[in-house]
């Protein structure tokens, strides 16, 4: 069985470990380092004498986006870079791979720019970029009841988070945490600008190192939010500098670290 | 020859309460047998091989806010929106506050000071559960803590 699954995809199943940082193709499997030993480089053939084959380190591993666990294995569903992050405390760390991709997919959990499209009844219809719109129920904002209903209009923006993203269910938001405050969830305040990127774009922008954002930060006052659907709004105090501001993180998505910090500088003196 | 001309009764009549007193124990067991078959039959069962109870040590998370520890998605600088630059700091400081957390859990109240504290309340909730007539024996002695004077009498 494994024998023709391997001939399908055409080439051995190469090592995690090994191929961090590098491309990896949708198809292809990667072998955890506890199973390298095993099926690695002497093959099922000439198989190392186990003294105690039961007690091998069980570690879990965590597989992110753009991998998915097929029983044992992990596959690689996207194409892209593969990362690795070491973890905090025991275990054998995530890895998921770093892919570009403008198609938003729920991910439960996820904080998303929505427009409300419809109202029906006890819920909203919210587009989120997804396959389906997902549905906000009116009791899911801070502080309302039945009684007291949120007022929330279609073509309102909403910022709230995925609490059911199922592959084949209709996806739910709500504006509240577990704890039921709205910790900045809801709508998003009246006039500034949407407008879409990249998905990569926002996780780059979204990094706590992000360079970008500090620089932004320094020109004038401003504010923005980022929906992990590759939507982000901004807001400054006149038209114009909420234009310059979307203008430049559009483009900063392939300016390098000197194109960047030149269009800096020059904003600054005018 | 008259065993072979005896009729043959019916299965639903052999099955019947009085009439197992007369049979031979090869039928009997023939027809529990029959029976057992029938009640297995109306179980409704799925037709699936086994599935192996396996521990899985691979966890799929789908979320990117996770593996790459992504900041909070509401910004403001300079004090464009106080109340989200206040949020900021709050969100984003807490993957950061509770790593020192763990490490130095500071304390209200000291161990020594907790222990002084319940030293004085036994005496205190010893006098509230004492009945009206023993109260009496409870003083307040000179530091204020509460005190048992006299013993319980008792027949001797």
């Amino acid at each position: 069985m494994a024998e023709a699954a391997e001939s399908v995809v055409g080439s051995k199943a190469r090592a995690a470990r090994t191929v961090l940082g590098q491309l990896v193709l949708p198809g292809e499997e990667l072998l955890l380092p506890e199973q390298e030993d095993a099926e690695g480089p002497g093959g099922a053939g000439e198989r190392p004498l186990l003294l105690n084959p039961g007690t091998r380190s069980r570690v879990r591993v965590v597989c992110g986006p753009g991998l998915r666990r097929c029983g044992d294995r992990m596959l690689v569903t996207k194409c892209g870079r593969l990362r690795h992050k070491e973890p905090s405390g025991g275990g054998g760390g995530v890895y998921w791979v770093d892919s570009q991709q403008k198609r938003y997919v729920p991910v439960k959990g996820d904080h998303v720019i929505g427009i409300v499209t419809a109202k029906s009844g006890d819920i909203f219809k919210v587009d989120v970029g997804g396959s389906e719109p997902a549905s906000l129920s009116y009791l899911a904002f801070e502080g309302a009841t039945k009684r007291n209903r949120p007022n929330v209009q279609v073509g309102d923006l909403i910022y709230g988070q995925f609490v059911v993203a199922n592959k084949d269910m209709e996806p739910e938001m709500v504006c509240i945490d577990s704890c039921g405050r709205a910790n900045g969830m809801g709508v998003i305040g009246q006039d500034g600008l949407l407008f879409k990127v990249t998905l990569g774009l926002i996780r780059k922008l979204l990094a706590p190192d992000c360079e970008i954002i500090q620089e932004v930060g320094k020109l004038y006052p401003l504010e923005i939010v980022f929906g992990m659907n590759g939507r982000i709004w901004v807001k400054a105090k006149t038209i114009q500098q909420t234009l310059i501001l979307a203008n430049i993180l559009e483009a900063c998505e392939h300016m390098t670290t000197d194109q960047r910090k030149q269009i800096f500088s020059r904003l600054a003196e005018s | 020859m008259a065993a072979e001309h005896r009729p043959k009764l019916s299965k639903n009549l052999l099955r019947m309460k009085f009439m197992q007193r007369g049979l031979d124990s090869e039928t009997k067991k023939q027809l529990e047998e029959e029976e057992k078959k029938i009640i297995s039959d109306e179980h409704w069962s799925l037709d699936l091989p086994e599935l192996k109870e396996k521990e899985s040590l691979i966890i799929e998370e789908q979320s990117f806010s996770l593996c790459e520890d992504l900041l909070y998605g509401r910004m403001s600088f300079r004090g464009f929106n106080p109340e989200v630059e206040k949020l900021m700091l709050q969100m984003n400081s807490k993957s950061k506050a509770e790593e020192v957390e763990d490490e130095a859990v500071e304390l209200d109240v000291s161990d020594e000071e907790m222990a002084r504290r319940y030293e004085s309340l036994v005496g205190t909730i010893g006098k509230k559960f004492a009945k009206k007539r023993d109260r009496a024996n409870f003083e307040e002695d000179e530091n204020g803590n509460m005190k048992k004077t006299k013993t319980k009498k008792v027949f001797l």
